[in-house]
């Protein structure tokens, strides 16, 4: 039997104090597809920092065909066949496809001057192995994002790929991309290419793969075949615990509606949604990428403006495409993306949550009561228990569970009617993540109408009233809480 | 070929195209080739300059300091081969500046490739350097005799002739140097992987590193080659006008970097072509030149080059705002 | 490394670094030229010299603070400047002239807000970089001033203008006390109203100033309209010490008052900057030009010791030995 491609043995890292990665061993065979699998945080990110030679580990051996290897460089790694493709793929918007997926391979075979033919000539050959066709001449940026992933494999098949690590590849990819890329993949396979797949959902690859590795706080927690692991499982290793499926408790019959939501469209993006949110009413929406749920999500608050329908809160019209009066309603949005979109990561603790009440405590002059100001920021930390030693620390030194606990209290000290909540648990700790859970709950016993928009079907089921359904841009169900399983959510989602 | 009115060149080319149309309607002896060879040679140091600017911008980057750069080059090259080296030919005299300037350049390139500092702040920073240091250290005075190698250079002309009216008209050599510099860097960029690499930076610097393109060496070599066309405009603009004054040409940066972006270049990098920047240029010069024609007074000249940036750049982001309203 | 010196945590922020070389520098001109750069002639002259750049610069730290930059500010002050003295030499008969001057004053504050209107909607409206928007008005306010002008200075002013630039008050330079004056109340602006603070938290991150349901449109606008004001009064000094309004006026005040700001500490990208930074930069460079005024240094050597001073500064914030991790 030949050794393995690559091979990782008791591979350790720590960054200041922390352990990143902790003896984490496995292998991975030509011709094979891996699943490494952990939430945010679990040391994904480090590992293929250390495969790509980026980062050196601590500890542990990293063997290429059963050789193993001293320090691994950039250039070691990619000499020996391993290329890794970021989650944003890396390429140049302005350059054309053939040369960015021939750039790296001209580059390596020292070239000096533009060889036009031959840039063309392995742009055309790579895409026909993938069994794909892009216009060679087409600038990357006015690609779709499924194309320009076939992009990013095609550069790194260019440059004799021997192992392709796919750092997210789903998470931006409608359904029907999904099944093509995975009819690629088995392309790849079958011409001895690896794979390893690194996602924190990676329920919709594992139909491609043979071995599934899965990773929490570092270390390695679960490894073996494909075929015994499903999503359920695969969240029950990530998590290390099953997040209760209990469903709250009913509403009261009689509570009011809050949001009524009619026939919203905005043609190509989600059309003819229709629905009502009840106060003290925790609704779900679920739905894959290319759903039409985060365009949803923002226009009910504003961030994207629906071409028709009304949204009417307590009754009352709120204007469509306009955060500003969105918020002065009670609406307000907690967004998907913490970093780029909730924080101001270099602005203080305090400032991050009294950014929403600045308007309120200005006096005359726009002058702010900043004792009051501060009072109910150190009020609203102590409320959602926010671990922060001092509240004049940049945002950026919390936790991913505290950022997002500063980012509710910022709208919480609002007052709002109705929160939306886009991807409420994404990237922080388990212990976190039941206590935005507990949160959710108590809003809504405030009389709250809260949506959570996730990915994460489990919390769907642990904190929603009712699951409404998205797909193609429509809500196509509306299920009551406990009346499906996770599994049975997750088939409706795909079917 | 149908015409893409999305992009800046095509815009500028139409205004250039209804400029001449106006100008040619109001006064029929704007069609000449004396209002020709006058507007290119207007366009000499201009276009030099717009093209150095132009690779940084691609890159990236911005350089401000490229006029000091020039004014320093011109004064120390006629300084030094007047002391040292007279014998020195007209050849002699470019290559002499153009190494000095690409001295300069270097310097600017160890502080933003080497030490990874902010481009505008470091050439915002070198322009005040460079010109101090000429001034403080190396003179203050004009120098009127040039050297031989640089007198012969002012004198060389392409061709001249006289007008009907008696007057006379002349392209001066230098001309040639322009066209020779767009043709070398339009190779560079579009034939070389160098080039390519400049474009990619321009791109994303992220994605230029994980594949491996020494960012640092391409941003080193982008500001010695602005630092090189610096240098080689200095050295022609006090050649044809046949005096190096230390005083001249700094105050330019603004209107050239205003050349280049009319002519399609962003700001944050990667975009444009050294189409749009010549058309660029050769708007800018039809506006400083021949905005009287139009019976428009010259004092109104910033008035309208301000205009054309407002314009030029304000079209091309209004549509993106409502292309990106649209895609939600 | 744990030292807990006064001195060492002065130095571990930008504008206790510049306070240290402030400082240093104030101490070596007084060593070097103690008769006459320690004189209250030297003090007084400079404290009539700095206002004039040092408003433009904090005109150019409010614009920067939100990631922009304001080109124009030079532009601004010459074309306000010209049409107060236009109105003023117009209208003016005998007397000194001070209800004329003021209502000269006040149109030119309004024009200069006006314009800055025009920029914050370039930028705010129709989302131009600022960098382009304010390159593209400046030229044109420029190109207004030499069109109404023809390039030539206005001169005539009445006798009373010369009282903003010149006059002292309980012998303190009336130029200090405006720049005073300015400086404290923008720095109350960005620090105690809640326009200040969303200046600095949209400069921090202007997508996440979208989401946490900003006004940004009416704050941008509001930013770059305090420029423009903020210019019009630089344009006001200016004009009253050289008693007469050009075009050309202050034609390096424009990179000079970027400088200033950077060296401040205000961070061009947008999020950060303190008014201290910047009045400690205005300081230490006018006490380094004076003092090497004093000891023969060439006026020329200024801008020598600028460029090279920001260059260093720069260095010493961002260069990973120097700069200390947090």
């Amino acid at each position: 039997m030949t050794a393995p491609l690559v091979t990782l043995d008791g591979v350790t890292k720590t960054y200041a104090g922390i352990t990143a990665l902790d003896g984490v061993g496995f292998s991975i065979a030509a011709g094979e597809a891996v699943c490494l699998a952990g939430e945010n945080g679990s040391g994904k990110s480090t590992l293929i920092k250390i495969l790509a030679g980026v980062e050196r580990p601590d500890r542990g051996t990293i063997a290429f065909s059963g050789a193993v290897q001293g320090a691994l460089t950039p250039r070691v790694s990619t000499d020996a066949g391993i290329k890794v493709i970021f989650q944003d793929f890396s390429l140049f918007p302005n350059l054309s496809v053939a040369e960015n997926i021939a750039m790296t391979a001209e580059m390596g075979a020292g070239a000096r001057l533009v060889r036009h033919g031959r840039i063309r000539d392995t742009a055309r050959l790579t895409l026909d192995r993938i069994g794909v066709d892009i216009p060679l001449d087409a600038a990357v940026e006015t690609l779709s994002v499924a194309h320009k992933q076939l992009v990013a494999i095609a550069r790194a098949l260019a440059t004799d790929a021997k192992l392709i690590i796919m750092d997210e590849p789903t998470t931006t990819l409608t359904e029907r991309e999904v099944r093509s890329l995975l009819a690629i993949i088995r392309l790849l396979k079958a011409d001895g290419v690896a794979v390893l797949f690194v996602s924190h959902k990676l329920a919709e690859v594992l139909e491609v793969c043979e071995h599934v590795v899965v990773l929490r706080n570092g270390a390695k927690v679960a490894e073996g075949p494909a075929d015994q692991f499903d999503a359920a499982s695969l969240t029950l290793h990530m998590t290390g615990r099953a997040v209760g499926e209990t469903p709250p408790a009913p509403l009261p019959p009689g509570a009011p509606v809050l949001l009524q939501v009619e026939a919203l469209a905005k043609p190509g993006v989600f059309d003819d949604v229709t629905f009502a949110l009840r106060a003290g009413e925790v609704l779900g929406v679920a739905g894959l990428l290319g759903s039409g749920r985060t365009a949803l999500a923002k226009a009910l608050f504003g961030l994207v403006a629906p071409e028709a329908g009304t949204i009417r809160l307590d009754g009352r019209p709120v204007p469509l495409g306009d955060p500003i009066a969105a918020a002065a309603a009670g609406i307000g949005y907690v967004p998907e993306d913490r970093l780029t979109e909730g924080l101001f990561l270099t602005q203080s603790i305090a400032r991050n949550i009294a950014i929403g009440r600045l308007d309120a405590h200005a006096r005359g002059g726009g002058v702010l009561d900043l004792s009051a100001l501060w009072g109910e920021t150190r009020d609203w930390l102590k409320r959602l228990a926010v671990k922060a030693p001092d509240p004049e620390a940049a945002v950026r030194s919390l936790s991913g569970g505290n950022q997002q606990r500063v980012v509710l209290a910022r709208w919480m000290a609002r007052g709002p009617r109705v929160l939306v909540l886009n991807g409420p648990s994404v990237g922080v700790d388990v212990g976190s993540k039941a206590e935005i859970h507990g949160i959710i709950a108590d809003l809504a016993a405030q009389g709250l109408g809260v949506i959570v928009i996730s990915d994460d079907l489990p919390e769907l089921m642990a904190t929603c009233h009712r699951i409404l359904v998205m797909k193609g841009g429509r809500m196509v169900e509306d299920l009551p809480g406990g009346s499906v399983t996770t599994d049975g959510l997750a088939h409706r989602l795909a079917s | 070929m149908k015409l893409d009115w999305t992009r800046n060149e095509t815009l500028v080319a139409v205004v250039i195209l209804g400029f001449c149309v106006l100008a040619a309607l109001s006064d029929p002896g704007f069609l000449s080739v004396a209002t020709l060879t006058d507007l290119l040679r207007n366009g000499i140091v201009l276009g030099v300059f717009a093209v150095g600017v132009f690779v940084v911008l691609v890159s990236g980057g911005i350089d401000v300091s490229f006029t000091a750069v020039a004014a320093f080059t011109m004064y120390v090259t006629a300084m030094t081969l007047n002391a040292l080296m007279p014998w020195m030919p007209w050849w002699g005299a470019l290559a002499v500046g153009m190494a000095v300037g690409g001295l300069l350049g270097a310097i600017n390139g160890v502080l933003i490739a080497g030490f990874g500092l902010p481009t505008l702040i470091v050439t915002l920073g070198t322009l005040s350097v460079f010109r101090g240091f000429m001034l403080t250290f190396i003179g203050q005075k004009q120098i009127t005799t040039l050297p031989p190698g640089m007198r012969e250079f002012g004198r060389m002309m392409l061709l001249r002739g006289e007008n009907a009216d008696g007057s006379f008209y002349s392209l001066h050599a230098a001309f040639v140097v322009t066209v020779l510099v767009v043709v070398l860097t339009w190779f560079i960029l579009n034939r070389t992987m160098l080039g390519r690499a400049i474009y990619a930076i321009g791109g994303s610097v992220e994605s230029a590193r994980r594949i491996g393109i020494n960012v640092r060496g391409v941003q080193f070599f982008v500001y010695v080659y602005v630092g090189v066309l610096a240098g080689l405009a200095g050295t022609i603009h006090a050649s044809m006008a046949r005096v190096a004054n230390p005083f001249d040409l700094v105050g330019l940066e603004l209107s050239v970097i205003a050349a280049v972006v009319l002519g399609g270049a962003r700001l944050a990098g990667g975009y444009g072509t050294l189409t749009g920047t010549v058309l660029g240029v050769a708007l800018i010069v039809l506006v400083r030149n021949s905005l009287i024609v139009l019976g428009i007074p010259s004092t109104f000249q910033s008035i309208a080059i301000g205009c054309l940036i407002l314009i030029g750049t304000g079209l091309p982001a209004w549509q993106a705002r409502r292309a990106a309203a649209r895609a939600a | 490394m744990t030292d807990n010196s006064p001195l060492a945590r002065l130095m571990t922020s930008p504008e206790g670094r510049l306070a240290v070389i402030a400082v240093a520098v104030f101490a070596l001109m007084s060593v070097l030229s103690p008769d006459r750069f320690l004189s209250l002639q030297n003090m007084t002259s400079m404290a009539f010299q700095f206002p004039e750049f040092a408003i433009l610069a904090l005109a150019m730290t409010v614009t920067m603070l939100t990631g922009g930059i304001d080109l124009s500010v030079v532009g601004i002050a010459n074309m306000t400047a010209i049409i107060a003295a236009m109105i003023m030499t117009r209208l003016t008969g005998a007397g000194d002239g001070t209800a004329v001057m003021l209502l000269a004053l006040a149109a030119s504050l309004a024009l200069g807000m006006l314009a800055g209107l025009f920029n914050g909607l370039l930028v705010a409206n129709l989302g131009l970089p600022p960098i382009l928007a304010t390159l593209g008005s400046g030229l044109i306010f420029t190109g207004i001033a030499i069109a109404l002008t023809g390039g030539s200075a206005v001169m005539g002013l009445p006798p009373a203008m010369a009282w903003i630039g010149n006059s002292t008050i309980l012998g303190i330079p009336t130029p200090l006390i405006l720049f005073a004056v300015l400086a404290g109340a923008l720095s109350l602006l960005l620090t105690r109203t809640a326009f200040g603070l969303k200046v600095q938290m949209y400069g921090a991150n202007p997508l996440a100033a979208r989401f946490a349901a900003i006004d940004i449109t009416g704050m941008l606008i509001r930013v770059y309209v305090l420029s423009g004001a903020l210019a019009a009064i630089a344009g006001m000094v200016v004009m009253s010490r050289a008693n007469s309004a050009k075009a050309d006026y202050g034609s390096s005040y424009l990179l000079l008052a970027v400088l200033i700001a950077v060296l401040g500490g205000v961070n061009p990208y947008g999020g950060y900057g303190r008014i201290i930074g910047v009045v400690l930069a205005v300081l230490a460079m006018q006490f380094l030009s004076s003092g090497l005024n004093m000891i023969g240094v060439s006026n020329f050597a200024r801008e020598l010791i600028w460029g090279a001073l920001l260059i260093f500064v720069m260095i010493v914030n961002t260069w990973r030995p120097f700069a200390r991790r947090t």
